[in-house]
Parts: C-alpha cells; sequence; structure tokens
C-alpha cells in the first residue's frame, strides 16, 4: 500500500497524460476518463497485484474497464506500470497505434478483455472469477462499471450471475459520475435507488467519495475480506474531475478540449 | 470411441446434438480445462450430460444469453476450455453482439455449440428456427464457422475443437441424421469432402442437406446424370480448393443449406466461385421468408429443401453449363 499522498500526485500525473493524450488524438473521452483517475489510480497503484514491466506476471489481479470509453485512463496507468513505452500515449487513436479508441487485448500489454460495447465487461469478469476459482487460486477480479452503463440489460444479468456463483473474489466499482452523453443519468434514464439495487442483487455494497483515495482504498481493503458474495465500490464521481472548465459538464463526455481549453487544463494540473 | 460400436449398422440414424453431449462428457474426463454453460436449455442441448458427471465445471447462467457468452469469454481468458450452449437462434441472434465484441474481437478460445439449427426444428415454429445463424457467424473475422452432417462428424469436430485456439461456432440439429461416417473420421478445419464421385453436376451440402443431396445423386442418377456430392461441413473457412476444382470438373454446381439462401453456403460458394471461376449454380435455401410449425418432413418440403428440389435444380443448371 502506497503512501496516499504519493497516489494522489500519480493522480494528478495521470490527469495531465490523459488531457495531453486527448488534446493530440483530437478525439476521445476526457470527462469518464478524469472521474474515473482517482480509483484507478488506488486501485492499481495501492491495491492490486501486478508486477510493473511485465503485462503477463501469471499471479496479478485481473482488471476488466467495462466502461471501455475510459480508455486513456487505463492506458496512462498502464504506461505507467511500464507495460509498453510512454512515448505510446501520444498515439492514442491513430492508424497504426497499439492504443485503440477503445481497449483491445489483442493491442495493448495490460488490457486483458477488448471492451467498447457497454454492459459486457461484468460478464466477463465473472467468468474470470469463475476460473480462479476453479483453479483455487487467491488472485483476484476487479471491474469498472460506469453509471450509465448500468443501464443495459446484460450488466443485471451478470449482476445475478456473480452472486449466484457467490464470486466472493471479484470487486466491482461503479463510476457514479451522474451524467452520461445525452444528459444528467435521472433525465436520460433513472439509475437510482443504486446501492438499494446492487444489495437486493445479493452483492456486498459500499458508497465511497470516489476522489478520496484513502476511502478508496480502505473500501478495497473490506471488499478483500467479504465471504460469499461479490463486492461493489460505488465511486461517488465528478465527470472531468481536475479540470474546473470540464467538471460537470455533459459536453465533455466525449468532446476533445480546444487549444485554448488545453492550456488551461494544463496549467490548472500543473499548479494543482 | 467409448461406449460406441466400432461399426454402425445402416442405416442407422444419429443426433448430432445427442452425440455433442455425449462426446463432451467424454472429453470432460480427458480435459480438465473444459468448463461447459448453459442458458436453461442444457436437457435440449444435451450438456446436461456434462453436467451430471462434472457438477463444478457446469455453469447454468440461467435465461441470459448474452451474459453466457462474456462468461466464456471470461473463462477462457482465465485458461479454461469453454462450450457454450443453447439454441442457434438465441446463441448468434440475442448475443450475437457479445459474440463480435469479446469472442470473435477478442479472438478468444470459446467454443459456441448450438443446437436446433434450421426449420427441421419443427413444432415450436419460426421464432425457435435459426435460419441465419450460419450467415451472423460467418461474417465474424477469427470464427470458424461447421455444421455435421452426423453422428461422427460431431464427435470427430467437437474433439477438434477442443485442440484448437480460437473462437468456433459448431451448428447441433434437433432431429436426428443417417450415419454415413465411419467412427475413425477425422475432421479437418478448412476441409470438405467428396462423398460420391460424378462429372455432370456438383450437389454442395452441409449439415442435414449432405443426406438429402446423397438422395439427390441417386434421382439424378436413375435419370443417366453422375452427380458429384460434397459435404462442405466447415463453412469458414471454405474449401475453395475443392470447390474451384468440382466446378473445373463438373460445369455447375447446386448448393443446398437448411437457412436462408443468402449469407450462408450458398453465399460463400457463389463468392469463391466468382472470384476464381465462374460457373453456373444454383442455391437451394428458404427464400426471404421465416420458419413455421410442423412436422419436419413437411417443413422441409414446404421451404423447397428436398431431393427432388435439388434434382430439379442440378437439371435446370446443367442446362447453362458453358462447359461440356
Amino acid at each position: 500500500m502506497r503512501d496516499p499522498n504519493q497516489l494522489k500526485e500519480i493522480a494528478r500525473e495521470i490527469r495531465l497524460d490523459i488531457v495531453e493524450m486527448l488534446y493530440q488524438a483530437g478525439s476521445g473521452h476526457v470527462g469518464g476518463s478524469l472521474s474515473a483517475t482517482d480509483a484507478l489510480v488506488a486501485l492499481f497503484f495501492g491495491h492490486m497485484h501486478l508486477e510493473p514491466g511485465n503485462a503477463c506476471y501469471p499471479d496479478r489481479d485481473f482488471f476488466v474497464l467495462s466502461k471501455g470509453h475510459a480508455a486513456p485512463a487505463l492506458y496512462a496507468i498502464l504506461a505507467r506500470l511500464d507495460f509498453f513505452p510512454r512515448e505510446e500515449l501520444y498515439t492514442l487513436r491513430q492508424f497504426g497505434s497499439n492504443l485503440q479508441g477503445h481497449p483491445d487485448s489483442k493491442c495493448t500489454p495490460g488490457v486483458e478483455v477488448p471492451t467498447g460495447s457497454l454492459g459486457q465487461g461484468l460478464s466477463v469478469a465473472n467468468g474470470l472469477a469463475l476460473a480462479l476459482k476453479l483453479k483455487n487460486s487467491r488472485q483476484r477480479v476487479y471491474a469498472l462499471l460506469g453509471d450509465g452503463e448500468i443501464q443495459e440489460g446484460q450488466i443485471w444479468e451478470a449482476a445475478m450471475t456473480a452472486s449466484h456463483y457467490s464470486l466472493d473474489n471479484l470487486t466491482a466499482i461503479l463510476d457514479r459520475n451522474r451524467l452520461q452523453i445525452d444528459g444528467h443519468t435521472k433525465e436520460v434514464m433513472s439509475v437510482e435507488p443504486l446501492a438499494a439495487k446492487w444489495e437486493a442483487f445479493g452483492w456486498h455494497t459500499t458508497e465511497v467519495d470516489g476522489h478520496s483515495i484513502p476511502d478508496v482504498l480502505d473500501a478495497l481493503q473490506a471488499c478483500g475480506s467479504v465471504k460469499g458474495s461479490p463486492s461493489i465500490i460505488i465511486a461517488h464521481t465528478t465527470k472531468g474531475k481536475g479540470v474546473s472548465i470540464f467538471e460537470d459538464q455533459v459536453k465533455f463526455h466525449g468532446v476533445t478540449p480546444t487549444t485554448e481549453e488545453y492550456h488551461q487544463a494544463v496549467k490548472e494540473l500543473q499548479s494543482a | 470411441m467409448g461406449s460406441f460400436p466400432e461399426t454402425v449398422p445402416f442405416p442407422a440414424k444419429e443426433s448430432t446434438r445427442v452425440e455433442y453431449g455425449k462426446v463432451l462428457a467424454e472429453l470432460g474426463e480427458e480435459h480438465p480445462e473444459i468448463v461447459v454453460l448453459d442458458a436453461d436449455l442444457s436437457g435440449s442441448t444435451q450438456t446436461a450430460r456434462f453436467a451430471k458427471v462434472f457438477q463444478d465445471r457446469f455453469f447454468n447462467v440461467g435465461i441470459a444469453e448474452q451474459d453466457m457468452m462474456g462468461t466464456a469469454a471470461g473463462l477462457a481468458l482465465g485458461g479454461m476450455v469453454p462450450f457454450a450452449s443453447t439454441f442457434a437462434i438465441f446463441a448468434t441472434g440475442r448475443a450475437w453482439e457479445q459474440i463480435r465484441q469479446t469472442i470473435a474481437y477478442g479472438n478468444l478460445n470459446v467454443k459456441i455449440v448450438a443446437s436446433h439449427g434450421g426449420i427441421t426444428v419443427g413444432e415450436d415454429g419460426g421464432s425457435h428456427q435459426a435460419i441465419e445463424d450460419l450467415a451472423l457467424m460467418r461474417v465474424l473475422p477469427n470464427m470458424a464457422v461447421m455444421v455435421p452432417a452426423d453422428g461422427p462428424e460431431t464427435r470427430a469436430m467437437v474433439r477438434w475443437a477442443v485442440t484448437y485456439e480460437g473462437p468456433v461456432y459448431i451448428r447441433t440439429s434437433r432431429i436426428p441424421f443417417p450415419v454415413i461416417h465411419d467412427n475413425g473420421y477425422a475432421f479437418e478445419l478448412g476441409r470438405g469432402h467428396i462423398l460420391r464421385e460424378g462429372d455432370d453436376v456438383t450437389l454442395v451440402g452441409l449439415g442435414i442437406m449432405v443426406h438429402q443431396c446423397l438422395a439427390a445423386a441417386d434421382l439424378l442418377a436413375k435419370q443417366g446424370i453422375s452427380a458429384r456430392v460434397l459435404n462442405i461441413s466447415c463453412l469458414k473457412p471454405l474449401d475453395w480448393e475443392l470447390l474451384v476444382d468440382s466446378a473445373r470438373r463438373t460445369g455447375c454446381l447446386v448448393t443446398a443449406e437448411e437457412h436462408v439462401a443468402t449469407g450462408g453456403l450458398g453465399s460463400a460458394v457463389s463468392e469463391v466461385l466468382s472470384e476464381f471461376c465462374p460457373t453456373p449454380l444454383r442455391r437451394i435455401g428458404i427464400r426471404d421468408t421465416f420458419g413455421l410449425s410442423g412436422k419436419p418432413d413437411d417443413l422441409l418440403k414446404h421451404f423447397g429443401l428436398t431431393p427432388e428440389d435439388i434434382s430439379k435444380a442440378a437439371l435446370a443448371v446443367i442446362s447453362k453449363k458453358t462447359r461440356p
């Protein structure tokens, strides 16, 4: 477990990477990448069992980015884990790049599962968790879900499966940033009551401030000792977190910053 | 081959779905990495045979085909060899995008063995008769697509699938078919087989239609016409060498499939021949309509999938031959 201040600094640097990557790519999803950054940094650098420099480390924990459009956040983290050269980050979405617009396990070391079409990652995480149980392995599986994503019916099929098969080696994190492309989730399609839904499906459910790295770490730790049921951490977040002009703005789901906005974002993140 | 007799008395019939269930249970013993998933149809798909013996390696996900495909993908990523089964219409229709986005896109080692292909599902009617599954699977990069013509071919195909690293779709059928292969038959990816030699026309079939083609060849023989009959049980990758050779040798072809006449075998053969050896061809298949309830035999007649329909098409296409 790393020092929370150190993790906070990593998160700031990851945010800078995300803004830089997306600005250079000219397209991509900034809002949902920035909202998930703190929870992902806590998970990857403060909790998961991984070996930097070796994406294929056999005893590693698995991660599934079910909300695949947050790929820039994942890529920045994987580069920092030395799974591929950092310079590749700035090839995001370009022809010939190993960093596809959405995660592709065929191209990118550290990407375990191809995702991007929403609602499908939790089922895959379940399958991984079942395989690990069959092998009596202590490895764990983590999945990041979006709050808009859980409008997909398959999520609830998978929620039943995880509970039915007592997948206590699975922890999901739900990035509750309250926005989706067309607007606020409460206006597009209500997802509340969130915690009650997951509890009713048999999940150990906990809610945290998704930007408090110590709180996320504590929740991850607690979920690790739950027996007999899968766990979900509902991480309350702000879309576009860390850059004032992006925060809580529907527009910055999939719109990249202008040159002016980019400079402001970099300035804010550098002085944060 | 376990409890199966060395020689099968003719005209024995075996069901491809039952033989799938049996060989899967055998393979479970030999391969501890095999896991099986079903979506509440394990009695019909015959995966119940595996489930009975290997309870800890069988996962019923309930009536949730999309989740089943994702779960199978995860099991494959975790180093297992998953077989996922349900009716062909639900496997390829309901869960097409899950197959596309995770299994095919990720090139994952998932075996989809779907039962109740085609209109010979019978009484359940059009909602349950997959007549588009081959087209839906054939368009997917990385996916191998196959339809066994009898019990021995089913067993050989499923055994082969375990040794192959990558996604596979196998369609089985509800009703039994005559046994035409012996138990020593070995399946090879991308390889078609000549079941009967002939010079005047080539009849190309898969699944039940292989038997209809053989019967059609008998009808044609009575009229002095000799037909080559091919079993193209592996629809993808396609044995284009055998097809081009047959086109050159016989100068015309008829394809026959228990599937819509678009997107499946007829389309695949037409694609290859129009590029490499343009040859007169007729397609036997279901013509832009859905299935119906009824007895399999009545449905085969109604949809024009009988030996008589094939031989009629053969006579028509022979008259279009541009080469002797």
